[in-house]
């Protein structure tokens, strides 16, 4: 009886730390990972029977994509969209590890050239869509007092950022270091306000969680974000310092099915998807 | 049934319908581990053992397992105690919500620490309102540890508190030992394997735990990130690390089978 206890109890110790240790890659989704035969000249929409069209997006283009997806589905009959937000760097880790995805929309040039270089996007099959830029954010009651750019490197303030690794984590870090560069701001400033960093974040979306629940005292995230949150204050960030956030957008090579993300592709750059995105905060770059 | 067993034993085989599918299990479980340990070795192993990020990982696992440990120990011994051998209305309940963060999705475990214990939380607003804030501390990192892994000790503690004959307490009573001095001399020494047990189990979640020190306790390097934290950023950015620390664990996993074997075989 005991030895038995104590077996359950070992396998489900061993359960819950796996569980958790290993970082679940979205399973490649439902679609098989057919051959990509060469495009059919059949337009999608020409074949009723249902089809799952995969798209990768950042984080930050969740309210955006969501609604652009209903869109695409509503034009598309029998067409299912379905979504992986994430950093980016993780959705082009995920798909250099052989997920089945179809499309990659991507907040950084890198992550998208990387893809590029191996050969998981075609050379010139991707295009910018929409551009963003960031901002800094503060929670409702502002505990820390933040009035300025200049406050974020008072000693103690809690600020959290993206992980270096995210795109917006590592536009935020430039827009620290052209800071820095004026003397306004002194040759310091970036030195001092990195050290008041509590929390390297997986994603933007989890920075504006933990602004908006309190505990950090700022942040530094999309506008599109901040202004998908209502209730948060924001110093904005001028221009000079600002980077502008380009976010390229392609069907990857190995997509399932070619004709559909190509399809997906175009709605995204048309009339229709600009306006989306510019509705949810974005500049498109083909109004 | 009875006679399928029954031939096992006569002849010794199983036959295929037992062994097919046992060796398709073995597989989906041995494989991804070879392929860890294939894809890890590499003349730069050490290079990314001891880079700063996995060194900075390493030390504050083993700082903030260890003092989870610590402090379980000291709390869950006595709690185990009562519930084996103490009868008190509720008791079920503790039972069940000693149990409860076994089965608990640690993400779930993260938020609620977060809504008790942040900065705006149910009890962290008061905290905070004494200057001392928990969440992106190394005492998050050991609450959240502590919180998800407690349950493996309670529970193995309990069991064997529990499986000591009564009548050896009884006898210790009768001539004059205190409650403290019955436990000192009788039940603790008794029922030493099951405590040694339930610290080897906690201490192989605690070392594990990820979810909940993601969400409460947030991702800094040498202040709470880690092991799994390293392992999950690195996996995005240095594979290598990623890979590295993953058989880091995956060894201490092993020794603290090993040492449960021990454990329970010399029983």
């Amino acid at each position: 009886m005991r030895r038995i206890a104590l077996l359950v109890l070992l396998i489900s110790a061993l359960l819950a730390a796996c569980g958790t240790t290993v970082t679940p890659t979205p399973a490649p989704t439902a679609v098989p990972q057919t051959a990509t035969s060469a495009p059919t000249a059949v337009p999608p929409t020409a074949t009723p029977k249902p089809v799952t069209l995969t798209v990768f997006a950042a984080a930050s283009l969740t309210g955006a994509f969501k609604e652009i997806g209903t869109n695409f589905q509503a034009a598309n009959p029998g067409v299912t969209v379905t979504f992986n937000f994430a950093g980016s760097q993780v959705l082009r880790t995920q798909i250099e590890q052989g997920a089945a995805a179809d499309v990659f929309a991507s907040a950084d040039e890198k992550n998208m050239s990387t893809l590029v270089s191996e050969n998981l996007v075609a050379s010139g099959a991707s295009q910018d869509f929409a551009t963003n830029v960031l901002i800094v954010i503060l929670p409702p009651n502002n505990p820390a007092n933040v009035q300025t750019l200049a406050d974020l490197a008072k000693p103690g303030l809690k600020l959290v950022l993206e992980d270096a690794s995210v795109p917006a984590g590592n536009y935020a870090r430039q827009i620290l270091a052209n800071m820095s560069k004026d003397p306004t701001y002194g040759s310091d400033f970036s030195t001092k306000v990195l050290a008041n960093v509590v929390s390297n974040e997986t994603d933007v979306k989890v920075v504006v969680s933990k602004v908006d629940l309190g505990e950090a005292d700022a942040g530094i995230v999309y506008v599109t974000d901040a202004s998908a949150q209502a209730d948060l204050k924001t110093i904005s960030i001028p221009n000079n310092y600002n980077v502008i956030a380009h976010y390229p957008i392609a069907a990857l090579t190995k997509a399932p099915n070619a004709a559909l993300a190509s399809a997906f592709v175009a709605y995204v750059q048309s009339a229709d998807g600009q306006a989306v995105m510019k509705k949810w905060g974005f500049s498109p770059t083909n109004p | 049934m009875s006679r399928l067993f029954h031939r096992r034993r006569l002849d010794g085989s199983p036959g295929w319908i037992f062994i097919l599918p046992s060796l398709a299990l073995l597989a989906l479980i041995g494989l991804p581990i070879l392929a860890l340990v294939v894809r890890s070795i590499d003349r730069d192993f050490l290079t990314y053992v001891l880079s700063p990020t996995s060194v900075d990982a390493l030390k504050l696992s083993l700082l903030t397992s260890v003092t989870s440990v610590l402090l379980i120990l000291l709390t869950g011994t006595p709690l185990a105690y009562l519930l084996a051998h103490w009868k008190f209305p509720g008791r079920t309940l503790v039972d069940m919500l000693v149990d409860l963060p076994v089965v608990l999705p640690p993400a779930v475990a993260g938020i609620a620490l977060l809504m008790a214990f942040g900065r705006l939380g149910m009890f962290g607003s008061w905290l905070n309102a004494f200057g001392i804030t928990v969440s992106f501390t190394t005492t998050a990192v050991i609450m959240a540890q502590t919180f998800v892994s407690a349950p493996f000790f309670v529970r193995a503690a309990k069991i064997g508190f529990a499986a000591i004959d009564p009548q050896q307490q009884e006898a210790a009573r009768l001539e004059g030992a205190s409650e403290w001095q019955v436990f000192q001399y009788i039940m603790f020494p008794l029922s030493v394997r099951a405590v040694l047990t339930g610290v080897v189990l906690t201490w192989t979640r605690a070392l594990g735990e990820f979810g909940a020190t993601l969400l409460f306790a947030g991702n800094l390097e040498g202040k709470t990130q880690t092991m799994p934290l390293a392992i999950y950023i690195g996996f995005e950015t240095n594979t290598h690390i990623a890979l590295v620390l993953s058989v880091l664990l995956l060894a201490v996993s092993l020794v603290f089978l090993a040492l449960l074997r021990r454990l329970e075989t010399q029983g």
